[in-house]
């Protein structure tokens, strides 16, 4: 069923009796030409992309719980394409243009809204890497502004402008930047992939790759073995597991990452705010409630929840940028796990097994690249080789040093990021 | 959370730095050759469930291998990084 406002209209003036499940919910077949591996938005993406541009039908995505279980419906929302390295900077510039149509390519209301993001700075040093930075997303065709301290107030007037000790500067503003509705986008592609043939199985866990010669030839699932010829591993947070199954070690360790929001509040923050002295962000949802989180409680984890001192460094960094923000109630906090690569960069490649692919190591960022993760891995599944856009996301590069993508020049070792 | 530190019992977690998978002792030779270091540097089992971590205590410096659940955050038991040796 095509979306539309006149559907809507006559949906309400016949009893709203015309809606249906908007997926079906299909018996795994014997054999599929491509097997996806996890139905979060990358998966979901993925499929989406081999269904439209590739023209591909006989495909699977495995789900072990439900759609959009994991990290899509975890995350804290945020749309951006302002890094600053080769690799990072047009694989990011890409997925922000699909973003940009992508409730028209979906026919489903993400609630996209592009109300800009501003990475605030607190000292000559930083704004000399905000400027160089926007000068970065420019080149890459993408939109940059730098904002003297007016120019934040006018837009955050919420933020503490007389502290002495972390004083504004100014902001990297980034107009095109913004938020999403989390599970819709997952929704959305599920939809999407669903209505071109491609079967969503949740309640399946993968337990089992099946390699023969050196080739893929399958999966072992709770639902009984899939034959396939190409399988596609995107299950950011459980990458290890899974790919241990291929008899792979990743260079991925799991970190949990806390995210919070209050109570529902009136309009405050319209655009999304990072503060530069503290890893802490903030955005205000349609619902009014403060969205924010801040940086990893820095242990191996799988526990998708998180402990006190980092939600204590969370709220200290949101008390010394907006002081108000003391005055709401927080409602609930939450973890995810993160996929964490060395260099903070993430994988799409090919393994070393002919016919298993890798998409992982999506770090903080995997919301913002769903769209453009989803087609370039299935621009690596479909056609053996890698999107342009994804070309350096290589999971050699670790091993050789070439081609490293470290946004924050910390070093390409786990813990650093 | 509480970490036990061999010298100094039962502390609270904001005094230890978390540092990696205990592998982090098993330094390959310096002609170990690439893969070993890569294996040494980046690549990880990662498990969920016990493993075996460094930590670092920063009150009495020192360094200690902890047995921790990574789905649980549960503590088993710490020793020295000397006490593992090598």
């Amino acid at each position: 069923m095509r979306y539309s406002g006149l559907r809507v209209i006559a949906q309400g003036l016949t009893g709203n009796k015309g809606w249906h499940p908007v997926w079906r919910n299909p018996d795994p077949r014997p054999e599929y030409d491509i097997i996806i591996i996890g139905g979060g938005g990358h998966g979901l993406a993925t499929a989406h992309y081999l269904a439209k541009e590739h023209g591909l039908r006989n495909i699977a995505v495995l789900e072990k719980g439900y759609l959009g279980g994991g990290n899509v419906g975890r995350n804290t929302t945020i749309v951006r394409a302002n890094y600053n390295l080769p690799g990072n900077s047009e694989f990011y510039s890409h997925s922000l243009k699909l973003w940009e149509g992508l409730e028209q390519d979906l026919n489903y209301n993400v609630m996209h809204s592009q109300r800009g993001i501003i990475n605030l700075f607190h000292s000559d040093g930083q704004r000399d890497y905000a400027i160089r930075r926007a000068n970065s997303m420019i080149n890459q065709g993408d939109d940059a502004i730098i904002l003297d301290p007016d120019g934040v107030r006018k837009m955050v007037p919420i933020i503490d402008f007389e502290n002495v000790r972390f004083p504004v500067y100014g902001g990297l503003y980034h107009p095109r930047g913004g938020t999403a509705r989390h599970d819709a986008v997952a929704w959305g592609f599920a939809r999407a992939a669903d209505s071109r043939g491609v079967d969503l199985i949740q309640n399946c866990e993968v337990t089992g790759i099946d390699i023969e010669n050196g080739r893929v030839t399958g999966v072992q699932t709770s639902r009984g073995a899939i034959r396939a010829k190409k399988v596609g591993i995107v299950v950011a947070g459980r990458s290890s597991q899974v790919a241990a199954m291929a008899s792979m070690r990743l260079p991925i360790e799991s970190h949990v990452l806390q995210a919070f929001v209050t109570e529902g509040l009136k309009p405050i923050i319209d655009t999304v705010v990072t503060f530069g002295m503290g890893h802490f962000y903030i955005s205000q949802s349609d619902k009014g409630g403060l969205v924010f989180g801040g940086d990893l409680d820095f242990y191996a984890s799988y526990a998708a929840r998180g402990n006190l001192p980092t939600a204590e460094h969370v709220v200290e960094a949101a008390m010394t940028l907006m002081p108000a923000i003391g005055k709401a109630r927080m409602l609930r906090s939450w973890g995810g796990i993160m996929d964490m690569s060395p260099d903070g960069s993430p994988v799409i490649d090919r393994t070393h097994i002919e016919g298993l692919y890798l998409n992982c190591g999506w770090c903080y960022g995997g919301f913002k690249a769903v769209p453009g993760s989803g087609y370039a891995f299935a621009h690596l599944l479909a056609q053996d080789r890698p999107h342009e856009s994804a070309a350096r996301f290589r999971l050699d590069r670790f091993r050789t040093g070439a081609g490293l993508m470290d946004e924050e020049g910390k070093g390409s070792q786990h813990n650093l990021h | 959370m509480q970490v036990t530190c061999p010298q100094c019992g039962p502390r609270d977690s904001r005094e230890f730095t978390y540092r990696g998978h205990a592998l982090l002792c098993d330094r390959p030779a310096p002609e170990a050759g690439g893969a070993a270091w890569d294996e040494y540097l980046h690549n990880r089992e990662n498990p969920a469930g016990w493993t075996e971590e460094l930590w670092y205590h920063g009150p009495c410096a020192t360094w200690l291998v902890a047995e921790r659940n990574t789905e649980t955050h549960a503590f088993r038991a710490t020793r020295t990084a000397a006490e593992r040796g090598k």
